[in-house]
């Protein structure tokens, strides 16, 4: 068998730049991708055979998708490209992946890890009705089904997905029935200095507010979530808007996300230490500035480090990769690494400015009713949870799931673990940071049940 | 409420309409999907339903369609599992929404 090579996870932009630079230096990487195809999430394709423009795909975004696509196609060649691919492991300096019925083990000289981010989601009465999907699903469903997911939509949650998600539906000819911002706007002018360090992408912003108001799409800013109505689907929303006031939207369907959440099992898995970060309100592993993580070897980039978007994914994958070469013993150039550097720093500030000026509503786990489903793999509800915390004094986040099963289901928590985390430290009375970090365990998702390892693994 | 029939599925399509149809079978009876649908929109765009919780809480039809909720697998008659947001239709895929064979998942 040949040495091993070094890994990359994740065919996004971090994912794809990281890898580009390894080629530069004559090295093959591993490069692998759940998805079959490349482009991770901004930069999502659509199947063969479909035929919308890239410009009506990704807006003002076009060019660069099709510039990565383009990158990422001419660089196939050149890698152990494993596209289709799950990693579903980390042990022992090596990954475990899974496509179809095929396990493989692979060892890795160095392990760059760009695994994206998914939606932050805060949990209400009526979340698990048919019709009712993350933000970031109502976007794959535009962008590779062509589809909306209803035919009268809310938009509910906080972030400057929620608009933009808002407008891509509106501008391809679904119905918008209203946006439903927990932020009030105010948030926003108390963030305008941060976010003025992409005055480009602040101004983005802003016109497509400026559209959906053009359209007469309600749009409230400050409300207060209450609940989801309907039988079997979807039939209308409930908020409290600013003022106290009950309104409802009828809909049939719901986008609902609060920003987004880096996807850090991986990092858990190849043992990164990690730290609570007060900004994201999520626990993250530590990286320098390059990213590095605090396990020799092991690096991180893009969103799934810490969620500063896409133009920054494409740097911070590029960094990485020249610190893993750096690491590994090639010359990389000093000023390499100052540019990358200084072109990362504005988009730090402004991703401060987004949380600032769109922040997660921890607080509202504390009010929702008992009933509530927190973990839809396994429908544990508010209840049960603060029951665990009452009879049982749990003190953290696995105490909690061993006890009463939260964060267990197959989604391992990646979709639940943060509102859990809160309704625990609502009950407790203490800061969400004291209840701890749920821990990743293997495999991070299903594995078909006649998955068998290769004949030369193991 | 089954993902066959006639009634108005939960999802619409906006464009992309010109592709070639896919004949699959859910629950017995013949749906049309087009080629490049997902297993999921192809349920989705004629009804509401890809499993029932096995929780009891009622009826799910995925929700992060990025294959990190797991709450959208779907069986195969002879009892496979699919993720229906990550399995692109193929014809003659047969499928049920209502009984859940078991063994569960592991
Ligand atoms: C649904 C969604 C929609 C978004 N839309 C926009 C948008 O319209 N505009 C915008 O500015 N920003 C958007 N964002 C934010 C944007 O996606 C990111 O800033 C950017 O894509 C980050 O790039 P990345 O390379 O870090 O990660 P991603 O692009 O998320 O890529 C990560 C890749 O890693 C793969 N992966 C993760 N875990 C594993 C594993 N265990 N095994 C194998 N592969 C794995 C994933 O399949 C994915 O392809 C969106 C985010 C999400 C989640």
């Amino acid at each position: 068998m040949a040495s091993p090579a070094v890994i990359v996870i994740g065919a996004g932009p971090a994912g794809i730049r990281a890898a580009a630079r390894l080629v530069e230096a004559g090295l093959r990487p591993v490069l692998i991708d759940e998805n079959e195809r490349s482009g991770g999430q901004i930069y999502r394709r659509q199947p063969a055979g479909f035929t919308r423009p890239a410009s009506a795909l990704y807006g003002s975004e076009a060019a660069k998708a099709v510039a990565l696509h383009a990158a990422a196609d001419a660089l196939a060649p050149r890698l152990d490209y494993r596209p289709g691919t799950l990693v579903w492991g980390i042990a022992d300096g090596a990954v475990l992946t899974q496509r179809g019925d095929r396990l493989e083990r692979l060892p890795y000289a160095a392990l760059i890890l760009c695994s994206g981010a998914t939606d932050r989601i805060m949990p209400l009465p009526g979340w698990t009705l048919p019709g009712v999907y993350s933000l970031g699903a109502a976007q794959i469903a535009l962008k590779a089904q062509a589809c909306a997911i209803g035919s009268r939509v809310v938009f509910m949650g906080t972030g400057p997905l929620l608009y933009l998600v808002a407008w891509q539906y509106v501008k391809a000819g679904a119905t918008v029935a209203a946006v439903l911002d927990t932020s009030p706007s105010r948030r926003r002018v108390l963030a305008a200095a941060a976010l003025a360090a992409r005055p480009a992408v602040l101004a983005q912003g802003l016109r497509y507010l400026a559209g959906l108001r053009r359209a007469g799409i309600p749009v409230l800013t400050g409300v207060t979530p209450l609940r989801i109505e309907g039988h079997g689907r979807v039939a209308g929303v409930v908020v409290s808007d600013r003022a106290g006031r009950e309104r409802r939207v009828e809909a049939d369907a719901v986008g609902l996300g609060y920003g987004l959440r880096s996807e850090t099992q991986l990092a858990d898995l190849a043992k990164a230490r990690f730290g609570f970060d007060a900004v994201a309100r999520q626990w993250l592993p530590e990286t320098d500035a390059d990213g590095r993580s605090s396990v020799p070897l092991v690096y991180l980039a893009g969103d799934g480090a810490v969620v500063r978007g896409a133009d920054a994914a494409e740097l911070a994958g590029r960094l990485a990769a020249c610190a893993a070469l750096r690491d590994l013993g090639h010359a990389v150039p000093e000023e390499e690494f100052s540019r990358l550097r200084a072109a990362l720093r504005p988009m730090s500030r402004f991703r401060q400015g987004l949380e600032n000026g769109f922040p997660w509503p921890g607080h509202l786990a504390a009010m929702l009713p008992n009933e509530t489903i927190i973990c839809r793999c396994e429908a544990i509800t508010a209840g049960a949870i603060r029951r665990t915390v009452a009879e049982t004094g749990a003190p953290e986040m696995n105490r909690a799931k061993s006890l009463g099963r939260v964060g267990m289901g197959r989604c391992q928590g990646r979709i639940c673990g943060l509102a859990a985390a809160e309704v625990i430290a609502a009950a407790r009375g203490v800061p969400v940071e004291e209840v701890g970090q749920l821990r990743g365990a293997a495999p991070i998702k299903p594995l078909p049940l006649t998955a068998e390892l290769g004949p030369d693994e193991g | 409420m089954s993902a066959s029939g006639h009634e108005a599925g939960l999802f619409r399509r906006l464009a992309e309409t010109g592709r070639r149809p896919v004949r699959l079978w859910v629950d017995g009876q013949p749906i049309e999907a087009l080629e490049g649908d997902t297993l999921m929109v192809a349920l989705l765009t004629q009804g509401l339903v890809l499993r029932h919780s096995e929780f009891g809480d009622g009826a799910r039809a995925g929700f992060c369609m990025m294959g990190a909720c797991q709450d959208c697998w779907v069986w195969t008659e002879q009892g496979g599992r699919l993720r229906a947001c990550s399995t692109t239709v193929i014809e003659s895929l047969r499928i049920v929404t209502r009984e859940v064979p078991w063994p569960a998942l592991p």
